[in-house]
């Protein structure tokens, strides 16, 4: 248990403790209260509390015993395509129900989790249609992903679907505190700001930050230490870009770009805070500043699709100082 | 030896270069523990070295007895049965293996490899310390579903088994598996520090260098140290002792691209189009990624040419790199961006021209 990562350490065990997920949580109440349970579909961004809802659920509903011979949990990381369906899940759905357990609700069904769902084939995905419905006495099903839209529609209106939105800051900071507590870190001044502002909404990302930073430099955690564990790139880096932007020099932004490539900041990251940059800036029209966006989430979306970082942050940076330089067109 | 491995630290403690990294690696592990780790930068900074540094931190020297281990993997799957053989490079306590040496089937040989670290943890002197590492290079390359299927494996086996990620591009890794890991940036060297370590490197061999060559050498590795020693002794093989004004060796390849730069610039014709694709394919079949030739030849290119033409240069180079990752043929998209800059160049001549 020593080397367990916090994230492992305080994820809820029950269904009460997933912290802001209000409705959900109202919901999936009532549902254990009555032992009646529809098929599920959780989606939203990552460390919003998906996997844990889940988990925590089968938990209630069996106990830790009857869990191992109710619950089926897949994950991408398991051979999912069709005859996985066909074979496993088919086989699985269609057995009996023993007995329940004392101390649990125990109602006579099966749940079937079906973890990172959107990463299922489309064809694996078909092939369950008509089994959630031919089990359905006896088996439920979990579907778990962050893209809804990548579930097929037939799947999706079969289910009761649950959006998990991103934890807010106050949310965040009040679950920080208490493994602080448990844990014997204290925050230095300001950094409990930092830190919710670094997860963006992902209690995951900001529990594995606090850890890291407190291994790194122990306790108390200073800004710095936040802000150097969580791979965000300096505002003065982001700065000498923009400036270099509104030069007139090309050679100056080809400079300033192999520079932050070579040391070895995420692109992507200088993306995403060079537009919180732009949004602020307040000497820019509106019309260049739109201009510049449209161009930056391409950037972005080709960087996601494995593009060579050096050539789309320059491509993103000589757009961008061509607009900049452009007269501002009313 | 090569100079890149009798100078590479061998301990967190030798750090010149990244000393303040090596120091956060050690509190790191100070008491026995590590979390899943992903060290990202550019080639020739130093992740490699910090990675084994580290290793050995945690498991003392052992670590350094390596058996290079192909074996063929049987890996059952409710559906079918992948056969496969591949190369693992591990100790007694970690392993080591490029994924992309399995192509699409990367998936399969790294839950596999979990697994089985899983099932024999080793047990330190103190009888604690229970878990193996995987490292992983290229993780870049690493396929999205093998990604996708890291996600929960690494929760799941946290306690015996433990990531280390290395890759150059994090951009390519999936935010959920970056969420899991502690993030470890890995800056190149400055010219300065480079010229630095070229210095140190020679006064160990008993070599003058002089400060000038140090220089060119430096600016010639674009930050990359590895590169930089390299070529330090392969200039010391030309000629020796080292004279100030002793040519640095640019690697035949990027010869090669200056010359497809300098023959477009100097003819927009079809017919020239067809040479350079020669040359292109020449490239590729040496085994040139198609993107480095992309970006080398972006950058010939805009060095050559003046501002506006840079802007269109640039703009193009980012469209067509792109594409390059979508299509299957890198030659098409080497091709049309060869064309499409000729097409502008020969406007932009013409508009000057008038």
């Amino acid at each position: 248990m020593q080397h367990q990562p916090w994230v492992e350490k305080y994820r809820p065990r029950t269904i009460e403790d997933v912290a802001h997920q209000e409705e959900v949580v109202h919901t999936l109440q009532s549902a254990l209260a009555s032992g009646n349970l529809p098929h599920l579909l959780f989606y939203g961004p990552p460390g919003t509390g998906k996997t844990t809802s889940a988990l925590a659920i089968v938990r209630q509903l069996f106990g830790p015993e009857l869990s191992k011979s109710r619950v089926l949990e897949l994950n991408a990381s398991d051979e999912r395509g069709i005859g996985v369906v066909r074979n496993k899940i088919k086989g699985f759905a269609a057995n009996a129900v023993g007995s329940g357990v004392p101390g649990y609700p125990c109602p006579p069904y099966k749940v079937i989790i079906l973890d990172e769902a959107d990463s299922m084939t489309g064809d694996a995905q078909n092939a369950l249609r008509r089994t959630m419905e031919t089990y359905s006495k006896v088996t439920r099903f979990v579907f778990i992903c962050n893209y809804v839209s990548r579930i097929i529609e037939p799947l999706a209106s079969r289910c009761a679907k649950f959006r998990f939105k991103p934890l807010q800051g106050d949310v965040i900071n009040a679950r920080i505190l208490h493994i602080c507590g448990a844990e014997g870190v204290t925050m230095g001044p300001g950094s409990m700001q930092v830190l919710s502002a670094v997860s963006g909404g992902d209690m995951r990302k900001a529990i594995t930050t606090l850890q890291s930073a407190v291994r790194l430099r122990g306790s108390p955690v200073e800004q710095a230490t936040i802000l150097d564990v969580s791979g965000s790139v300096p505002a003065a880096v982001v700065q000498g870009l923009l400036a270099a932007a509104r030069s007139p020099h090309f050679s100056r932004i080809q400079q300033a770009v192999t520079d932050l490539i070579a040391d070895g900041y995420p692109a992507q990251e200088i993306l995403l805070q060079l537009q919180e940059a732009l949004l602020a800036d307040t000497s820019t029209s509106d019309a260049a500043k739109g201009r510049i966006l449209v161009r930056l989430s391409e950037a972005d979306k080709n960087l996601v699709d494995g593009s060579d970082e050096f050539l789309q942050l320059l491509g993103a940076a000589s757009f961008a100082q061509r607009t900049l330089a452009a007269p501002a067109h009313g | 030896m090569l100079y890149v491995d009798k100078f590479r630290p061998k301990a967190l403690e030798q750090f010149k270069l990244h000393g303040n990294v090596a120091d956060n690696l050690r509190k790191l592990v100070v008491n026995g523990d590590c979390p899943h780790t992903l060290f990202y930068g550019p080639p020739g900074a130093g992740k490699k070295t910090l990675i084994l540094a580290l290793l050995r931190e945690i498991y003392g020297p052992g670590v350094e007895k390596l058996k290079v281990e192909c074996k063929p993997w049987k890996i059952e799957l409710p559906s079918s049965k992948v056969e496969l053989e591949f190369t693992t490079v591990s100790s007694a306590y970690h392993v080591e293996m490029n994924p992309s040496d399995v192509g699409n089937r990367d998936r399969y040989v790294v839950q596999e490899i979990i697994k089985e670290m899983a099932k024999s943890r080793p047990i330190g002197a103190d009888g604690q310390r229970g878990f193996k590492v995987l490292v992983l290079n290229e993780v870049d390359r690493l396929s999205k579903e093998a990604q996708h299927s890291l996600r929960r494996t690494m929760e799941k086996y946290s306690a015996a088994c433990r990531l280390v990620l290395c890759g150059n591009n994090v951009s390519k890794v999936i935010e959920p598996v970056r969420s899991r890991c502690l993030c470890i940036r890995v800056a190149a060297p400055t010219q300065q520090q480079v010229v630095e370590q070229l210095q140190a490197v020679a006064a160990h061999e008993r070599l003058t260098l002089p400060p000038g060559l140090a220089t060119r050498l430096a600016e010639a590795s674009e930050r990359n140290l590895r590169r930089a020693l390299l070529s330090l002794e392969a200039c010391k093989v030309q000629h020796y002792p080292f004279e100030e004004q002793q040519q640095v060796a640019a690697p035949d390849w990027e010869m090669y691209i200056k010359e497809i730069a300098t023959d477009v610039l100097a003819e927009q014709t079809p017919k020239r189009l067809y040479q350079a694709r020669g040359k292109l394919y020449e490239l590729l079949t040496n085994c040139i990624p198609a993107e480095v030739v992309l970006r080398r030849l972006a950058v010939e290119l805009m060095r050559r040419t003046d501002d506006q033409l840079r802007h269109t240069t640039a703009e193009h180079a980012a469209f067509y790199e792109h594409r390059l990752q979508e299509g299957q043929k890198a030659i098409f998209h080497l091709e049309a961006f060869l064309a499409h800059f000729m097409s502008s160049y020969k406007q932009y001549l013409i508009s000057c021209g008038q």
